[in-house]
């Protein structure tokens, strides 16, 4: 029994870094390259606003760190909650 | 040596490459073809699936979309790349726990049903499908540059090429044949954004020339392309004009659409372990970011140079003339995409210029009134031909031109085989042998795949000759059924142990019913003219442009599976006992095939 509780805590933990990444991804991409960026529209970057930059390069960039950022964390979370392979 | 010459001797020298590197490669095991990544590091996967997603769409098209609408179309850049993270936290290491081949497997035992499988087959059919005539008329229009004819004999030399490739076919599994196409095609892409960037803003990086200092001018390169567009009267570079909603559900739809197409998933399934499909998701996205960082860098460039080259003195001064453009060498590229009927100029006022303005603005009609204009003479510029002509429009040297050429067949080639053999086993494999005839031999299988990826040929070429829209457009719509179909199936398999057969069935069902009719109403009947009820300028449902739609099929289906479920009977626990080992990538072994 104690190991599916470990199952459903690391289920858990999991779920959880999933939320907060995708928020983050949700930001950068539809926040602030589409939605918010009239709000950004004051910080000029090289012609044209951070919200362009954003939405055809900056988006780009934070979506290769969160899927590096995912990997390193739930390698670790595997060997912490003894799931990884062998 | 003339252009014709050295793109043949390019395009020639890199299928020579690719096939002596399949040659080599095969003689060590058949059995790849299947497990193609096993064995093999994660940057090298990472490699290899960057050239299998990236096709004509990213290569030949969407640069020349961004060119031509600017701010707009960053949905393109956004969504084909977004995508991945979805598949890297909510798909590929689930999948490649639970250890089969297809995607339609998965969808069949998880969900305990046949019938879930044989719609799986379907949708991922009808995307497939839309993918590959998007394809089609990339291959067109390369072929058509490539061989200086007009792009209706392009697409048909074209498709006779791509099923030859994709009959002999095995050459697609080997790995380290897309990592050369890779290589081809990212060097065709960025060694001539390298070159502009260099003479535009003497910035090597093009991503970073992009946001830097026009030399010429001396103002910002953004800054000037957005004056000397608004001059033409054209809406600004920058600026957003569509509305936002719709961009909001055309980038989630491309995004999730990525995460649903049966040809990338499949490269996760048999990655070595469940900690590498994480590693290979990223990696995937640094090949791919290499393109997608330049191509808006492209875009805004090549309408830059465009602009200029039609205004040589600035857009107060006189237009360029008939007689430059048939004799001076730095028009010549205006003629020779003349022949391809995708590009077309015709001095209407008879003054002896060709005035490129936008001929609706009531500014610009003014000023045409006062000189004597008579309405926009660049008449046709086709969108898909900007990424394959734009070394010749900032004259770069002929081996750039030739590489470009070579890199824009292996993208749409390579793509549209690997489109092709998808369609043939969820055919021969999943529908036939799995369903219909049980009992059929090796031998009929292998025939029904050949007959079947005939036939996917002749749809896609018969729906492709009256396209949808431009290349990536097309694959957007693509995108809108996957997302609306496969995508939600799957992530609902693993997050929510809730969902049961029926409420799966339906909700694939609903969701691809709903996409496609959507777009059948605004893009016509099996796309053919005139059968559209309603236009992207003014859609059913507000601003909810056709191919934004597949996010709200998504949505439809999420709704219908979850509704339905919770009024019928809960999963067995065999069904929950396996979520739950998906879960953990404790335990997994190598993937096997079902059969």
């Amino acid at each position: 029994m104690s190991q599916d509780n470990d199952n459903n805590a690391y289920w858990s933990a999991n779920v959880r870094i999933i939320l907060i990444s995708l928020v983050i991804w949700a930001l950068v991409s539809f926040g602030f390259g589409i939605v918010l960026r009239p709000m950004l529209a004051g910080i000029s970057v090289g012609g044209a606003d951070l919200g362009f930059w954003f939405a055809q390069q900056g988006s780009i960039l934070v979506f290769l760190a969160l899927i590096f950022f995912y990997a390193w964390r739930m390698n670790k979370l595997d060997r912490e909650h003894g799931v990884d392979e062998e | 040596m003339d252009q014709f010459t050295l793109n043949l001797l390019f395009v020639g020298a890199s299928f020579a490459l690719y096939i002596g590197i399949a040659v080599w490669a095969r003689a060590g095991s058949t059995s790849e073809f299947y497990a193609a990544g096993r064995g093999v590091h994660p940057v090298t996967n990472g490699m290899a699936t960057a050239a299998d997603w990236m096709s004509a769409a990213s290569f030949i098209s969407m640069a020349g979309l961004i060119a031509f609408t600017g701010y707009d179309n960053s949905s393109f850049l956004m969504g084909w790349t977004g995508g991945y993270v979805l598949l890297a936290l909510l798909l590929a290491p689930y999948l490649r726990k639970f250890g089969k081949f297809t995607v339609s497997e998965f969808i069949g035992d998880r969900f305990y049903s046949k019938t879930a499988r044989m719609v799986a087959v379907v949708c991922l059919l009808v995307a497939s499908i839309t993918y590959v005539i998007g394809q089609m008329q990339g291959v067109g229009v390369a072929f058509g540059r490539f061989l200086e004819i007009d792009a209706f004999w392009g697409l048909m030399i074209g498709a006779c090429v791509v099923f030859a490739y994709a009959v002999f076919g095995g050459m697609k599994g080997v790995t380290y044949t897309q990592v050369a196409q890779y290589c081809v095609l990212i060097m065709a892409y960025t060694i001539p954004a390298i070159f502009i960037s260099l003479q535009l803003t003497g910035n090597p990086i093009p991503a970073l020339g992009l946001f830097g200092e026009h030399t010429a001018s001396g103002q910002p390169l953004l800054a000037k392309l957005d004056q000397i567009v608004t001059d033409l009267g054209f809406r600004e570079y920058t600026a957003a004009h569509g509305s936002t909603i719709n961009m909001v559900l055309f980038t989630l739809s491309l995004m999730i659409g990525t995460a649903g197409l049966p040809h990338v998933i499949m490269r996760f399934f048999t990655v070595p372990r469940v900690s590498d499909a994480r590693w290979s998701a990223g990696w995937t996205l640094v090949f791919i970011a290499l393109l997608y960082l330049t191509a808006p860098a492209v875009g805004a460039m090549a309408r830059l140079n465009i602009s200029e080259l039609m205004w040589p003195n600035g857009t107060d001064a006189q237009a360029v003339s008939v007689e430059e453009i048939e004799t001076d060498p730095e028009y010549a590229w205006m003629a020779t995409w003349e022949k391809t009927g995708l590009l077309g100029w015709e001095d209407k006022n008879g003054d002896g210029r060709i005035q490129y303005y936008n001929d609706a603005d009531a500014d610009l009609q003014a000023k045409a009134e006062a000189n004597g204009w008579e309405g926009n003479e660049l008449t046709n510029f086709n969108r898909d031909i900007l990424v394959l002509a734009n070394p010749e429009i900032a004259n770069l040297p002929g081996w750039v031109i030739g590489l470009v050429a070579a890199g824009g067949l292996a993208a749409a080639l390579s793509t549209a085989a690997g489109l092709l053999l998808a369609i043939s086993s969820a055919v021969s494999h999943d529908l036939l042998k799995g369903q219909l005839t049980p009992n059929m031999s090796e031998r009929n299988e292998l025939l029904a795949a050949r007959i079947s990826m005939a036939a996917a040929i002749v749809v896609a070429v018969l729906l492709g000759l009256n396209p949808p829209g431009f290349a990536a457009q097309t694959v957007a719509l693509a995108f809108g059924l996957a997302a609306a179909s496969i995508f939600p199936a799957l992530m609902m398999g693993i997050f929510f142990g809730r969902i049961n057969n029926t409420g799966a069935v339906s909700g694939m069902l609903a969701g691809l019913i709903v996409t496609l009719v959507y777009i059948f109403l605004h893009k016509g009947w099996f796309f053919i003219p005139d059968t559209n009820a309603f236009t992207d300028a003014d859609p059913l449902l507000g601003p909810v442009k056709s191919t934004s739609f597949g996010a709200v099929g998504a949505m439809v289906n999420f709704a219908v599976a979850y509704v339905v479920s919770s009024m019928t009977k809960e999963p067995p626990q065999e069904i929950k006992d396996l979520v739950q080992s998906v879960r953990i990538p404790r335990g997994a072994g190598t993937a096997t095939d079902g059969h």
